[in-house]
């Protein structure tokens, strides 16, 4: 067996510290927990700093995981911590539309559930936490893809499959539904997963500018539309809920 | 016409929030900013007035500039707060002489036993409590007896002694009372006269001359000064009295159970006072105006979301508290492995003052999956205990436990919840019942919500849990947690106990 390549063994090694418990390194403490010197681990950085695999924090010069590692990853922001930030919001989101609400991250081209707020008439309704959803075919998957390439061209990739008559299996519209929900800040859908269902979300970013999650409503598309339109002022509350949790996980010192 | 709103301060054990409440109890701004917490010797646990009132005025000014308002478009504030805790003051300079005492110290602990055999006074019928560290008055006593030239001052009429309420509502309008069912938590209140009892006063050796007058929990003590100024400050309500106003339960044999620091049942019992013979206590539920006041059975539980702060900060094992559910996930089961968290000992239904915690069950094969578990599991199993001691004194078995509180948004605990009480576990819309609470009451009391059936009408369910456990599961849990209790009383020696100077 040929010996292992030493430079991708350590910049594994750098990539390993970062995504410890302490999050954001220095070079200095990179290079005290290596063991090696300053000028090894600097070149190791500006190279996985290239291909977006860490990020220099402007501020403090440390060192952080970069967006396009955590694009590959699983869900970066705990789905638990998420939901615990977001309870209130999603409360009053689901008082104000009189809807359902949920929130999802990106799992392996899917939504996760991560939280659910009954629709408050009553009903007898099941909690749908921890299912996963076709992203294609649910505004809140838009809303994560829009922001996610990588995980889009995945999803692509293995074929988009149709779940009604209106889910979008042409990898071109869904591109162009993708750019539309990122200049908009917003998604929706109506009858693409259920005949008859409607759902329009909006995007949760944290501090540095990331989409780590989508919130949204779910419903009888008669009441969440207006002439095969998102009714404007059930948009304004979805939207002004998934900024007020945003702004929630601005305040987290990451 | 103008949207009207009110404000609710929830001053609790962890932290000081403001919320904004529109008409139709929906939350329109939130602010919140923890204390510190000040534990100068083990079992010793303080907090400083001076910093909390400073973090009340800084969470309503932002709870208000977030949504854009002027203290003119609030009706009312309401007052919900941390009980027991305790707080003397001086009259003329506004300064407190002691850091504040808080519910759950444990300083008091010889006191109490002293107290618990001096006499023949009947305290369970005439307080609905029994003694124990947890309630004010051994605390204002130990202050009296242990801060030098306390005693004189208080002869002189130059201190006042308050709970959490009483100090808010002296900063905010510069009267000096208290709630119902905040003096309900002292010691010193009679249940039935609602007045402080003199027998009670005499006792535990204090001077009338400090105490607050006792006024009704919703009604317009007086208008606010300063950032609020002009605002009816119109509702003061223990926290835990709070969220079962605020959970809408307004009728006899309606309950639920509060999540934060600790865990907190309460039964609505009406206008009955229901004496336990099973370790809950009897408290005011609250009282409206001139309405006759309505009471509860409690169950406390000390330590509950506590404990996950504790794993968190002492054990530094996760970064976050809800982190803890994705560590716990990590495993299927606790492997065995069971935490009773007597930190400062047990609360209901066992009140036993010598118990400390411990974690039993501990072999090779546990892992922090399993501890995680383990701390989770200790809420339920606590609830569970709290909930068969409620069906021994009222005779009425739950079909379903209303819960709030922080640690609702923790699915698996919501879910092992229901499974160990082997019925539905319900979350209202909204999970800050203690804040609406406070809102509700202060909202009655100006006239801003019609009456009751209105408040109701808001409910509604936000997420539900249904047990799936299978019995013998269950047994076998709560049999191996009924063992782990046992470890844990009978702890504390005699020498261990703190030396009143």
């Amino acid at each position: 067996m040929p010996g292992n390549i030493q430079s991708i063994e350590r910049a594994a090694a750098i990539l390993r510290l970062l995504s410890g418990r302490n999050r954001r390194l220095g070079v200095v403490d990179l290079a005290g927990e290596l063991n090696l010197p300053k000028g090894t681990v600097h070149g190791l950085l500006r190279t996985l700093q290239h291909v977006g695999f860490v990020e220099q924090d402007k501020d403090s010069g440390k060192y952080q995981l970069g967006a396009a590692l955590l694009h590959m990853g699983s869900s970066y922001l705990d789905g638990n911590e998420l939901r615990t930030r977001a309870l209130n919001w999603s409360d009053s989101l689901a008082a104000r539309t009189h809807e359902a609400v949920r929130i999802g991250t990106l799992h392996d081209s899917r939504v996760l559930v991560v939280h659910h707020v009954f629709r408050p008439d009553d009903s007898f309704q099941t909690l749908d936490v921890g299912s996963l959803l076709p992203a294609h075919a649910t505004a809140m998957g838009k809303v994560l893809l829009a922001d996610h390439p990588y995980a889009a061209d995945e999803l692509i990739g293995q074929g988009l499959e149709a779940f009604t008559d209106w889910t979008i299996t042409a990898p071109d519209r869904l591109r162009e539904e993708l750019t539309l929900a990122r200049e908009r800040g917003w998604a929706w859908e109506v009858g693409e997963l259920l005949a008859g269902q409607a759902s329009m979300a909006a995007p949760i970013i944290d501090r540095t500018g990331r989409t780590v999650g989508a919130m949204g409503i779910v419903g009888k598309a008669e009441r969440l539309l207006t002439t095969r339109k998102p009714r404007a002022e059930l948009l304004s509350y979805v939207r002004e809920a998934a900024r007020a949790v945003s702004h929630e996980l601005g305040a987290i010192p990451w | 016409m103008r949207e009207r709103y009110v404000a609710a301060v929830d001053q609790g054990t962890g932290s000081s929030r403001c919320l904004v409440f529109d008409r139709a109890g929906r939350i329109v701004s939130f602010s919140q900013r923890e204390h510190r917490h000040i534990h100068p010797h083990p079992g010793w646990v303080e907090q400083d007035p001076a910093e909390i009132w400073s973090n009340v005025e800084a969470v309503t000014g932002r709870a208000l500039r977030d949504a854009n308002l002027e203290p003119s478009d609030l009706v009312a504030l309401g007052i919900a707060n941390q009980r027991e805790t305790t707080i003397v003051w001086d009259r003329h300079t506004g300064q407190p002489v002691h850091q504040a005492i808080t519910w759950q110290d444990t300083r008091t602990d010889r006191l109490v036993r002293e107290l618990a055999g001096a006499g023949e006074v009947d305290v369970r019928k005439i307080t609905g409590l029994g003694f124990a560290t947890y309630f004010s008055g051994p605390k204002l006593r130990w202050l009296l007896d242990s801060v030098p030239g306390l005693q004189q001052r208080a002869q002189d009429g130059d201190l006042m002694f308050g709970t959490m309420d009483s100090w808010l509502i002296w900063r905010l309008t510069g009267r000096h009372l208290t709630d119902v069912t905040n003096a309900s938590r002292t010691l010193l209140m009679n249940l039935e006269t609602l007045d402080w009892d003199p027998e009670m006063l005499e006792l535990i050796g204090i001077p009338r001359t400090l105490l607050p007058e006792i006024r009704p929990s919703a009604e317009v003590y007086g208008e606010a000064r300063g950032q609020l100024a002009g605002v009816p400050v119109a509702a003061a309500i223990g926290d835990q009295q709070a969220a079962l106003f605020g959970q809408a339960c307004f009728m006899p044999g309606e309950a639920k159970c509060t999540y934060g620091t600790g865990g907190f049942m309460l039964l609505n019992t009406g206008e009955r006072r229901v004496l336990s013979e099973s370790g809950l206590l009897t408290t005011v539920c609250a009282r409206v105006g001139e309405e006759p006041p309505s009471y509860a059975l409690e169950g406390s539980i000390a330590v509950t979301g506590s404990l996950v702060q504790w794993f968190r900060d002492n054990l530094e094992l996760i970064g976050s508290a809800p982190e803890i559910e994705t560590l716990a996930r990590t495993v299927e089961d606790n492997g065995g492995c069971y935490f009773v968290p007597a930190f400062s000992g047990l609360f209901a239904p066992h009140w036993r003052s010598d118990a400390r915690g411990v974690i039993t069950g501990l072999t090779g094969y546990i892992t922090k999956g399993h501890l995680a578990r383990a701390v989770l599991e200790a809420t339920a199993w606590q609830t569970r205990e709290v909930v068969e001691a409620m069906t021994a004194d009222s005779g009425v078995s739950l079909s379903s436990l209303r819960v709030d509180g922080g640690m609702t948004a923790n699915n698996l605990l919501m879910q092992f919840l229901a499974d160990v009480l082997d019925v539905p576990v319900v979350r209202p819309i909204v999970a800050e019942t203690v804040s609406l609470g406070a809102a509700y009451a202060a909202g009655l009391a100006v006239g801003f919500w019609s009456g009751r059936e209105e408040l109701r009408s808001n409910w509604h369910i936000a997420a539900q849990w249904l047990p799936n456990m299978d019995s013998a599961a269950r047994d076998r849990g709560y049999r191996k947690w009924r063992k782990a209790v046992r470890r844990a009383v009978d702890w504390l020696d005699e020498e261990d106990l703190p030396q009143d100077s």
